[in-house]
């Protein structure tokens, strides 16, 4: 008896500790694999099962017991959280709808946005247009808010609601405001010089010899971060091979083998004299410190360079025009790069009717312009926004975007984001400017077959 | 994990490979005159299943979870049925098209080198010298130790200001030392953490810095603890200096040798912090440890391609592991 009951027991205590090593596995197997393993079914049921979907009229003059509306933030510095904060307000004073904000520092919002779309989002997010929307887009990790476009499609221009539409023709996004990528200089160093604006990229490295002969830096640069370069490369891109040339790039239907690419590499190696020579250890803080101090004549930069004037005085002496023409054809559509941030709704909303009716908010000229009043860098999206508040500055970014013909929103926002990352196009943009003068057929077959393994 | 089994009675046997511990013994002892209690088994089970679920899960689970997944191409997005078998497609494409990987893996031992053969050594040199009682020890000790309480990203911050080319400490004294104004203008500047020859240095005197005080103090508590009389016989026996460190005291430190070697191949191969902090890895500073994360991270989720890489560090870090371990089961019998 005894012999026996050992046996047993010593034959549970083995299955027990192979449940308990399988279980370990199974659980720490999903652990391992990240928050991945929530599968799409399980977000349909939340979005079902809230009380406010039975209302369909929540987007409706609410009354104040509304649900609150969760909205996951990345503007976590202190000037522009301030600003958000205002937007929010706004919101709720004039829908009585309450909106618990959930503010995260930018670049981990970016880095852990995989996980935290599939997790528990919030109902509304802070995301950027193009391939960056369409792609959360079509992995159904975002609301179709076609039905808020339909509302507010008449505050758009057709390129913001291009900008806003995911791959199956729905709308995925409201753009909120943009800033174009120009070239920054100071007014007071201008006069003094007696330098003028440079229209062709003739006359830009005529003043760009002048500069040098005064003892600056022409252009002002800083690439440590990796993708401040990218911009230099799009504007020289559309500006020899046009805006759907590049496009076409950033979506993998042109290759970068292609001599119209060569071409830009060598045209950039060219220009590359007029850069500051030590862009590699400088970040775009430094580079716009070198044009703002006066040691660098301009800095071809979003205008969010502006952030670094500090003083009042020097940002009202800043001023900027779009990159020289090249005398191709493509000169006249006058293509620019203007980024543009605005909102999602996530796939596992759970307030969905009150995350609509804050996406229809923040769509209104009046709720942009809440936000600029801090933000003295970027323009409004809409264009119903009542532009008689705008800085001089400011009204010479929305005219300069309302002047582009064609407008694209940023390489590392244009294409697949694990080609426009640190070991992708950064570093291949580093590596150039490391060394202008590499094969240039090699290195570009590099990207290419970097670009077809993803 | 072996020995265990050895003294175990074989009835008792699946306990004992299960739990090396001190309660299995008791258990056993127990046992000869009566069956388990359900408390008992519920104890037992308790005591082997938790340190089991927790090493297997926290540490096997997660490692051959990497390995499986080496072999897939999955971005992150929806549930496991996405993953896509790929064989040693991430293999073949790390060591012929992705650029990064030979630098890292080359930046990697380098990394290893210096700090095997000049800042460890140091470390150990100067401990020896503080050894000697010198006048202001204790003051040396504590500035050579200081760097030790930062951690690697607040140095790699620090030294990022020290090698700025126009403001920072390093250009500004070789200006002061030569009266060479070029030394900090742009163009002329030495570039330290921007140029991709010379970043990598930089980065290990950096990195050297701090370690060099931390194989320091390790270093001297081990000497500390050296019998006094072994070195009054070296010195009888008319032993100089240098002979009586070589041929007494470094063999004495034996198991303080081991713990160095295996704390300066472990600095090596982690290094990560301080290269993010000062370039996010890129231009010459690339590691294997970042290129995991920037491909594990972020919105470009390549998470097949990341564990490919991963595997690779497990497999550079499995040689000191096989040495360590060797090494302590070895002088355990003794």
């Amino acid at each position: 008896m005894a012999d026996l009951g050992q046996r047993l027991s010593r034959r549970t205590v083995l299955k027990s500790g192979a449940a308990v090593a399988a279980l370990g596995g199974v659980s720490a197997f999903l652990a391992a694999c990240g928050t991945a393993a929530t599968p799409a079914p399980s977000a349909a049921a939340p979005t079902a099962a809230t009380p406010t979907a039975a209302a369909p009229s929540a987007t409706a003059a609410a009354p104040s017991t509304a649900a609150a509306v969760t909205f996951g933030s990345n503007y976590s510095d202190k000037v522009p959280k301030a600003a958000m904060q205002a937007v929010v307000d706004a919101f709720t004073k004039s829908t009585g709808i309450p909106v618990t904000v959930n503010t995260v520092e930018h670049g981990k919002f970016q880095d852990s946005i995989n996980a935290y779309l599939q997790g528990t989002p919030d109902d509304a997010y802070t995301w950027f247009a193009g391939y960056r929307m369409r792609f959360f887009a079509s992995q159904g990790l975002a609301t179709d808010i076609s039905d808020v476009w339909k509302t507010v499609g008449a505050n758009y221009s057709d390129a913001f609601k291009t900008a806003s539409t995911g791959d199956d023709t729905k709308q995925y996004f409201i753009p909120f405001y943009n800033y174009p990528w120009v070239v920054i200089y100071r007014k007071s160093l201008f006069t003094a010089k007696g330098y003028t604006i440079p229209a062709t990229i003739a006359d830009f490295t005529a003043l760009g010899d002048k500069m040098k002969k005064d003892g600056l830096i022409p252009l002002a640069f800083g690439d440590k971060d990796g993708w401040p370069a990218m911009g230099t490369f799009d504007i020289i891109n559309m500006r020899m091979n046009g805006y759907d040339f590049h496009i076409g790039l950033m979506a993998g239907k042109n290759k970068w083998t292609d001599p119209k690419v060569k071409a830009v590499f060598a045209k950039w190696a060219e220009l590359l004299p007029y850069f500051d020579p030590q862009p590699l250890g400088k970040t775009w803080q430094d580079a716009a410190g070198d044009m703002i101090t006066g040691k660098a004549g301009m800095y071809f930069l979003g205008t969010f360079a502006g952030e670094q004037a500090t003083d009042k005085t020097v940002h009202d002496d800043l001023d900027f025009f779009p990159f020289p023409s090249f005398g191709t054809m493509y000169d006249a559509e006058k293509a620019i790069d203007a980024p543009i941030d605005g909102f999602m709704l996530s796939a596992k909303a759970k307030n969905v009717d009150g995350a609509k009716a804050f996406a229809e908010f923040l769509a209104t000229g009046p709720a942009q312009l809440v936000f600029l009043a801090s933000s003295p860098n970027n323009v409004a999206a809409s264009k119903t926004a009542d532009t008689s508040s705008y800085s001089p500055f400011q009204k010479k970014m929305a005219e300069i975007i309302g002047g582009a013909g064609k407008i694209a929103q940023f390489l590392d926002r244009d294409t697949n984001p694990a080609f426009a990352g640190p070991t992708g196009m950064q570093g291949f943009l580093q590596k150039f400017l490391g060394d202008p003068k590499q094969d240039l057929d090699k290195f570009l077959t590099g990207i290419q077959g970097f670009y077809d393994t993803l | 994990m072996t020995q265990p089994v050895s003294t175990s009675t074989p009835s008792a046997s699946a306990g004992g490979v299960l739990a090396p511990s001190s309660p299995a013994k008791r258990r056993r002892s127990r046992r000869k005159f009566s069956v388990l209690t359900r408390r008992d088994r519920f104890t037992l089970l308790f005591m082997v299943g938790l340190p089991a679920f927790i090493h297997i899960g926290l540490i096997w689970v997660p490692t051959i979870a990497s390995v499986v997944l080496s072999f897939t191409k999955w971005n992150g997005i929806g549930g496991l049925e996405k993953i896509q078998w790929v064989g040693l497609q991430n293999y073949s494409q790390l060591a012929t098209i992705y650029q990064p990987f030979w630098p890292a893996v080359q930046h990697n031992f380098i990394w290893l080198g210096t700090f095997l053969f000049i800042a460890t050594p140091l470390g150990m040199l100067i401990a020896v010298i503080l050894d000697t009682n010198i006048r202001g020890s204790r003051i040396y000790q504590s500035v050579l130790y200081m760097p030790v309480v930062l951690s690697l990203a607040i140095v790699g911050f620090i030294w990022t200001l020290m090698y700025r080319p126009d403001m920072g400490f390093i250009n500004n004294l070789l200006v002061a030392i030569t009266g060479n104004q070029s030394f900090i203008k742009s163009g002329t500047a030495i570039d330290w953490l921007g140029d991709h020859n010379l970043n990598l240095w930089a980065v290990l005197v950096a990195a050297g810095w701090r370690h060099v005080g931390y194989i320091m103090v390790l270093y001297l508590a081990g000497l500390k603890s050296v019998d006094n009389t072994l070195r009054e016989a070296a010195s009888i026996d008319g032993a100089n200096a240098r002979q009586t460190f070589f041929r007494v005291i470094f063999p004495v430190l034996a198991p303080i040798n081991v713990v160095i070697l295996v704390v300066t191949v472990i600095e090596s191969l982690r290094a990560f912090d301080i290269v993010y902090i000062i370039n996010k890895g890129l231009n010459g500073l690339e590691l294997l440890s970042v290129l995991i994360t920037v491909n594990i991270v972020g919105e470009s989720s390549r998470v097949g391609f990341g564990s490919a890489i991963a595997v690779v560090l497990l497999l550079i870090s499995i040689g000191p592991i096989i040495f360590y371990l060797y090494r302590t089961m070895r002088e355990q019998p003794e």
